[in-house]
């Protein structure tokens, strides 16, 4: 209960934050009435068109990551393991870069994202092929694995055979991930499907909480586990497939945020599924007011920073919980 | 009344069966003891039984739906796993698992099987202790106790003693001896074949995924029974306490 309170003030926090703090000097009492369309045209502009959909896709990436890191870390119960280890979000971004290179990305407005998605999906259909129905988190894990290497490698093969520099480093700035200049029109894009995912993951806590004591224990507990598996694909391909869609591919929350609110989760799996999703949004929303308050005049990406910030942290945990896991 | 009842079970690994057409049934009171060699079969039949693996032929248990099973069987297996630095409490507490609705919080009475599985393993002073920073024979014990309980008709355990000190593994053999005394059943896999004969009611015997023997351990612990399965020469001698095996030697 105290861990939901401060997770929720955190976050909290870190969402007015995002809406109030920016480039262009908007009072607080001026903010919220430019939210609501009152007051000045710009401000109403800035507020609604660029602070809010940025803030809201924090926000749901945030949760999106955290909640899959949390799951997945669950299921296979290893600390290691993130969402992108079942290959959604490089199979994601290989769909963004495929229609960037192809110039499909400026066909309409989101064919970027839907492209992506649809890459999204051919992974977990791929995936659960591979892995077949009745096999173990193992298969799950080198099936993940395949499908990443095979996703990385054409994202390669895209990159070689691009035609000019333009593109090449367009390719290459849209991979570091971002929430800056996107639309409303991205939110609600990405927002039913995350939402469809979220609901996926949240299921999982009991068979989670299961699988601490091991597959047969959980099974012989009454969980399904193959009922578990096909959920956990479902659940993280909707909801990073979808984030990785709008934003690119950001690393290191879905492994970093689990791991830092475990010991306050009281090591428990579903406690730690809700407080991995709180988590997860303050930890993107504050890595995003970094990209803004930093060298606002350079475009810092979002996955630049997650990772600088994400991966000393990472180092300093492992450090101070080695001995748990000795 | 049984508790359990196995018709002609076998499992595959392969073509290869590892148990073959085992059959038999477990009744109320009773602690048996399943006994054999490594390779003998004793966890496929074990885990054939409760569903766990793919098999022919009739189980009880692994007819009934998994939610109502898991309130029929209790089930240890022989990989100790705690995944997660929880509290000794609340990895008690996860035998409770199968009772709760979804995001439910324990009940008292919940809370009262898992106090009660702690003091019977001797973990009240354990409560607030981190699983994973036990000894392996604590962890071991700690796993007895999320099996107690879930507070089950029938205990399945997978040589649950397997590394505890000699106090701990006749302890734990104690408990299940009051389970079986209390009118419900325990069936678990033995490598220490005195203690086996001492504290089980009944003996099952298997060598090469067959029941070779089946019956009170002063009967199915013969000499010739122990050459021909387990290839050991042994010294058998008739106690007060159950039969005392004494291995000699290897039957090459």
């Amino acid at each position: 209960m105290k861990l939901f309170i401060a997770l929720t003030g955190l976050t909290g926090g870190m969402f007015l934050a995002s809406l109030f703090v920016g480039y262009a000097a908007i009072s607080v009492p001026e903010g919220l009435a430019a939210l609501f369309g009152q007051g000045n045209p710009l401000h109403v502009t800035v507020m609604q068109d660029i602070r809010l959909p940025r803030t809201l896709l924090a926000a749901m990436i945030g949760v999106s990551l955290g909640l899959s890191g949390a799951a997945m870390q669950g299921f296979l119960r290893n600390p290691l393991a993130e969402p992108g280890l079942i290959g959604v979000s490089g199979s994601a971004a290989l769909g963004a870069v495929i229609a960037l290179q192809t110039g499909f990305a400026a066909a309409f407005f989101l064919a970027l994202p839907i492209t992506a998605l649809g890459f999204a999906g051919v992974a977990v259909g791929l995936i659960l092929l591979l892995a077949g129905p009745r096999g173990s988190s193992l298969t799950l894990i080198l099936a993940g694995i395949a499908v990443s290497a095979f996703a990385a490698a054409l994202t390669s093969l895209t990159l070689n055979l691009s035609p000019n520099p333009y593109a090449a480093s367009e390719i290459m700035f849209w991979m570091m991930g971002s929430v800056a200049n996107r639309a409303m029109s991205h939110v609600w894009l990405a927002l039913p499907i995350m939402a469809l995912g979220w609901l996926a993951l949240a299921g999982l806590g009991r068979g989670l909480d299961a699988l601490t004591l091991g597959e047969d224990a959980a099974e012989a507990m009454g969980i399904s586990l193959s009922g578990l598996r096909v959920q956990l694909l479902f659940g993280t391909a909707a909801a990073v497939g979808a984030a990785t869609a709008v934003a690119g591919a950001v690393g290191f929350v879905g492994l970093v945020v689990p791991h830092i609110l475990r010991r306050f989760a009281h090591g428990r799996p579903s406690t730690l599924l809700w407080a991995s999703a709180l988590g997860g949004a303050a930890m993107l929303l504050a890595a995003d007011l970094v990209t803004r308050l930093v060298l606002p005049e350079r475009d810092l990406k979002l996955g630049v920073v997650m990772a600088l910030i994400g991966a000393p942290l990472f180092l300093h945990l492992i450090y101070k919980t080695r001995r748990e896991f000795a | 009344m049984t508790l359990l009842s196995v018709q002609n079970l076998t499992v595959r690994r392969g073509e290869c069966p590892v148990v073959d057409a085992a059959s038999f049934s477990i009744g109320p009171g009773e602690c048996v003891g399943l006994i054999g060699p490594n390779g003998a079969g004793k966890t496929s039949l074990l885990r054939g039984a409760l569903g766990l693996l793919p098999f022919e032929g009739t189980s009880s248990l692994a007819a009934l739906p998994p939610r109502q099973r898991a309130a029929q069987a209790a089930w240890l297996p022989q990989t100790r796993e705690i995944a997660w630095p929880m509290s000794v409490e609340r990895i008690v507490a996860l035998g409770r698992l199968p009772y709760l609705a979804r995001g439910a919080r324990l009940s008292p009475a919940d809370q009262g099987a898992v106090d009660a599985a702690l003091s019977r393993m001797g973990l009240q002073n354990f409560r607030t202790r981190l699983a994973t920073a036990l000894s392996g024979g604590e962890q071991a014990r700690v796993l007895i106790a999320r099996t107690l309980a879930q507070d089950t008709p029938l205990l399945m355990a997978d040589e649950p003693i397997a590394g505890l000190d000699p106090a701990a593994q006749i302890a734990t053999l104690q408990v299940f001896e009051a389970l079986a005394q209390e009118g419900r059943a325990v069936l678990t896999s033995l490598h220490d074949l005195s203690l086996a004969g001492r504290y089980c009611t009944r003996l099952i015997m298997m060598g090469a995924g067959r029941i070779v023997a089946d019956g009170p351990p002063d009967k199915i612990l013969t000499a010739e029974r122990l050459a021909e399965v387990f290839h050991l020469h042994a010294n058998i001698v008739p106690t007060p306490h159950g039969p005392l095996v004494q291995p000699l030697g290897v039957i090459a």
